[in-house]
């Protein structure tokens, strides 16, 4: 039997690689809620092919989702939860799912997928408010969970985290949240290669979820030594 | 054209050490609270102990996914149990439970390396310690984790049971008192924290004990090394 078949029908069936994927995403806790930053690149391997990808979504009333990795697993995502709150606000109960319990069902869900060997190629961070409790978690795509007053994924766990290990505080005003979020992303600009200069933060506080229109950084590139960068080593090669 | 290998694995390193010590009528349950992968620190504020029932608490490190579950499972188990005996669940109950479930997953292992501390039906202190797939065995103390080749010794060295192989047999419960038992602990971690990376309590970072005695339960906190 020609073994090539036996290969699509044994292991078409799940996940080996991501092919579009997003860069990091970082979140912090602030003094009124929690802001999550995203840039909005799509990458296919080492092509920037999507430069107008959402990576930040509302999900119910009191929480927002913003994903690095598969896009189409994010995609698959936000379907099993619009799935969720259709159920919850079915029961028309007056109450919602709040950041914790949607940051539980996604762990649940990644986790499932893990055991099955079909992980859903994500990580999320989850950021949300209720009952004047602000909550931020983050679940990767083999079900490893947290929750912190900053999280990171990818790239951010390396070059964001340290930044804001050093400068994050407990009573951050908006602006200054902001900015600091900024700082972060302004390094992912300059040294993550699949991270693009057009980002978005959202805000989610007690009054709800909003997510920034794209806007860009200023970024300085007119550095002397990016000028002429051979310049201490001038040879053949 | 050979089959593709799967290029991603299940299973991560999470870190963290967890020990546990037996008194005459107290059991002291400690773990770090630092959660890393690879060279980076995810979190430095992450309990690995978890009561499963008022006298049973599990410290595990590992893989953190699978911890969880675990913890999940367990509770879940618990809360049925009393559903239907009316009763919550006495140490070495829960032991033979854990090693179950543990077991269950034999081929396809919850990558947790696990001490149950808690109080037997007489209130002496009770260890369990277990590896990855349900092993365990009742002692005076244990540890697990990244720093337990650098504390199994040195508890060893302070609280070295009397041979297994004697009859009677003797019991493995150290004669120690509850703050001495506790400082021993805290000495413990401080020079696991000297030598393995990923115990410590960095900048930031804590040692979180659990006392279990006659009175009930309370929880402490000590700083460790920032760096």
């Amino acid at each position: 039997m020609d073994p090539n078949s036996r290969l699509v029908m044994e292991d078409s069936q799940r996940t080996l690689t991501p092919y579009v994927t997003g860069t990091s995403v970082i979140g912090i806790k602030y003094k009124d809620g929690v802001l999550i930053a995203a840039d909005m690149g799509g990458s296919y391997g080492s092509t920037l092919r999507y430069k107008s990808v959402e990576r930040l979504k509302a999900i119910g009333k009191h929480s927002l989702l913003g994903a690095s990795g598969e896009i189409s697993d994010f995609q698959e995502l936000l379907r099993y939860l619009d799935g969720l709150i259709l159920y919850d606000n079915m029961w028309d109960d007056g109450n919602s799912l709040g950041p914790k319990e949607v940051h539980s069902y996604l762990t649940r869900v990644m986790y499932n997928r893990r055991n099955k060997f079909n992980p859903l190629w994500n990580s999320l961070v989850l950021g949300g408010v209720k009952n004047g409790q602000k909550y931020l978690g983050t679940v990767n795509m083999i079900g490893v969970h947290y929750q912190d007053n900053h999280v990171a994924t990818g790239f951010g766990n390396h070059l964001a985290i340290p930044i804001l290990r050093d400068e994050w505080r407990e009573d951050l005003s908006f602006e200054e949240g902001v900015r600091l979020l900024e700082k972060c992303m302004r390094v992912l600009i300059y040294r993550d290669r699949s991270a693009i200069n057009k980002l978005q933060i959202a805000k989610i506080t007690a009054e709800g979820v909003t997510i920034s229109p794209p806007y860009s950084l200023k970024t300085f590139w007119e550095f002397s030594a990016f000028k002429n960068p051979t310049a201490g080593a001038e040879g053949s090669w | 054209m050979t089959k593709q290998q799967a290029n991603w694995s299940p299973y991560d390193f999470n870190g963290g050490t967890c020990v546990a010590v037996a008194g005459a009528d107290y059991c002291v349950i400690a773990a770090d609270t630092r959660m890393s992968t690879g060279y980076n620190i995810l979190t430095r504020d992450y309990s690995k102990i978890c009561k499963l029932a008022d006298k049973s608490f599990l410290a595990s490190s590992g893989f953190q996914a699978d911890v969880r579950a675990l913890q999940k499972h367990l509770e879940a188990r618990h809360l049925i149990y009393q559903h239907q005996h009316n009763k919550q669940m006495s140490c070495p109950a829960m032991a033979q439970l854990l090693s179950n479930t543990l077991y269950y997953k034999r081929f396809f292992p919850y990558y947790a390396f696990n001490v149950l501390g808690g109080l037997d039906n007489e209130g002496k202190g009770c260890v369990f310690t277990y590896d990855a797939v349900g092993s365990y065995e009742k002692v005076g103390y244990s540890s697990q984790g990244s720093g337990a080749k650098l504390i199994m010794p040195f508890l060893d060295n302070q609280l070295k049971a009397p041979s297994p192989l004697l009859l009677p047999a003797r019991d493995a419960v150290t004669p120690l008192s509850e703050p001495e038992a506790i400082d021993l602990v805290k000495t413990a971690f401080a020079s696991a924290t000297e030598r393995d990376i990923y115990t410590v309590s960095v900048n930031g970072d804590k040692l979180e004990i659990v006392v279990l005695n006659s009175e009930g339960m309370r929880r402490e906190y000590m700083d460790l090394r920032k760096d």
